[in-house]
């Protein structure tokens, strides 16, 4: 039997000192800072992030995580993950601009529809919303762009994210492409251009405005959502209506959406042109045509990834007992064909039992018991493969914005 | 003085924000010039994104929030408060 001082230094000339660090080990589960990235497997988030964290509630919502309080920007705490459906009060709540409404009153509410592509353009208040179209609803997953950026090496500027910048929800509401119908779309429309109520504190401010193509707006499944999991949306969380754009990031899930224009020419404001874009060809994720008038391109759908809810890093397993892998896989909308895990460091893998599937773009459960026979250290890995062959990798695809983090996990478990 | 007094009161008006007066900068020359990102966001931005920039990168951080965001914070003032930032919460020297 290998010792497990050995197997550390196997590792170390594997993988380098990084993914040595990132084990953060020995450690008991119950020891670590509130939103450790370590205990997971995972390069910690940067220091002075971890020092000023610890769980806050918002009005309305379970104890998260606070990442700063203004604007808000609260994560999930990794037990939430432990069921398919992410709680309303326990999603995670993220905003780029201190002004945001207070409380907005579901009477007071309207929808502007217009543009230069539009026929004719309309106002909808949350009624007419409701009543003149059909509702529809999806699971999908919203995460976060930069969800898990803290976790980069080097660290990158932004908000140092563990993983819970994401979940997953069952939408409801109305089709995007039954409201623009209704408004009449010209056959020049290139992007649809999103506004929610949100603002900056000060007027100079870029107010976040986001744009999506024209083929994605039109998609069936791409909603105007005013209810989650079969409640109305928290406030935190968009109230009272927010765009759903299953398999791309949460950058495109504008939230209190107020306007939505069709537009012939593509939108330039800063939160299109500068922010949310990758180098070009890094990642094989859609390209945004219209939006190719700079070197880089913007981000749209989710790379896959999974997280390992259990067991964390540095937790002790009693011999003879299993060691239960449980977590959720997703994908940018193929769907999860598999998850796999590994106690050699990638030199086997052997499949975990996948979940009930509720559809493509919704987390998919993971379940695999491991032997615990030998007192020894175990380096538990998962890693998930989608629909369209894409894996999760090894070495991080670096980006200067923190973006698409799918690093396969390496949780260090010792059984006593 | 009159612009962070406005937005502590500003602040302060707010149940949700109100705990952000609990996240404290460490005291050092310049913090009083810091104060000024509090007209747009709270202070724990800082605290989150160290200890792994150097001046340069907290000088870029400072120059991204006037430039782009419109932050009304001074131009002469850049040099103090991405120096207090890049002390009190940048990247550690080499060793």
């Amino acid at each position: 039997m290998r010792s497990s001082s050995s197997r550390r230094s196997f590792l170390v000339g594997l993988a380098g000192a990084g993914a040595l660090a990132a084990l953060g080990f020995p450690r008991r589960a119950s020891g670590a800072p509130v939103g450790s990235a370590a205990e997971l497997g995972f390069t910690e988030i940067p220091d002075g992030a971890l020092a000023e964290q610890y769980l806050f509630a918002l009005p309305g919502k379970l104890p998260l995580i606070k990442k700063t309080f203004r604007p808000p920007n609260f994560e999930t705490p990794v037990e939430y993950f432990r069921t398919p459906i992410t709680p309303n009060k326990a999603f995670f709540v993220r905003y780029h601009l201190a002004g945001i409404p207070q409380s907005i009153k579901a009477d007071d509410w309207s929808l502007s529809v217009a543009g230069d592509s539009v026929e004719r353009p309309l106002r909808l208040t949350l009624q007419q919303l409701k009543k003149e179209f059909k509702a529809a609803q999806v699971t999908a997953v919203n995460q976060c762009s930069g969800n898990r950026r803290g976790l980069f090496e080097p660290h990158v500027a932004g908000v140092e994210w563990g993983v819970g910048a994401m979940g997953n929800a069952v939408w409801r509401g109305v089709r995007l492409k039954d409201v623009l119908a209704k408004a009449g779309v010209r056959s020049n429309a290139l992007e649809v251009v999103l506004d929610g109520a949100d603002q900056g504190a000060i007027d100079k401010t870029p107010d976040f405005v986001k744009s999506i193509p024209v083929d994605v707006a039109m998609r069936d499944e791409t909603l105007i959502a005013f209810e989650m999991n079969g409640a109305p949306l928290p406030h935190w969380n968009g109230f009272p209506a927010r765009l759903i754009v299953p398999g791309w990031t949460g950058t495109y899930w504008v939230k209190h959406l107020v306007s939505v224009k069709v537009m012939s020419t593509p939108e330039k404001n800063f939160w299109m042109s500068t922010a949310y874009r990758l180098p070009r060809g890094l990642f094989k994720t859609p390209t945004f045509t219209s939006q190719l008038y700079a070197p880089n391109e913007p981000i749209t759908a989710m790379v896959v990834n999974s997280l390992v809810t259990s067991p964390r890093s540095g937790q002790q397993v009693p011999r003879s007992k299993t060691i239960p892998v449980r977590g959720v896989a997703w994908d940018g909308g193929s769907g999860i064909d598999r998850v796999e895990v590994s106690t050699d460091l990638g030199g086997s893998w052997q499949r975990a039992k996948l979940g009930k599937d509720l559809g493509q773009y919704s987390f998919r459960e993971f379940a695999l018991d491991l032997p615990a026979r030998e007192p020894g250290a175990l380096i538990v890995m998962a890693r998930a493969t989608s629909n369209s062959g894409e894996t999760q990798v090894n070495q991080l695809i670096f980006n200067p914005a923190g973006y698409h983090h799918n690093v396969i996990q390496r949780l260090y478990v010792e059984v006593v | 003085m009159r612009l962070a007094m406005a937005m502590i009161s500003l602040a302060a008006a707010s149940c949700a924000w109100a705990q952000e007066s609990k996240v404290l900068l460490k005291d050092a020359p310049g913090k009083d010039k810091v104060m000024q990102c509090m007209a747009c966001h709270s202070l724990d931005y800082i605290q989150m994104n160290s200890h792994f920039l150097d001046k340069a990168g907290w000088t870029a951080s400072v120059n991204k929030m006037i430039n782009v965001f419109g932050a009304p914070i001074p131009k002469e003032d850049v040099d103090a408060i991405a120096t207090y930032l890049a002390e009190n919460y940048g990247k550690p020297p080499a060793k």
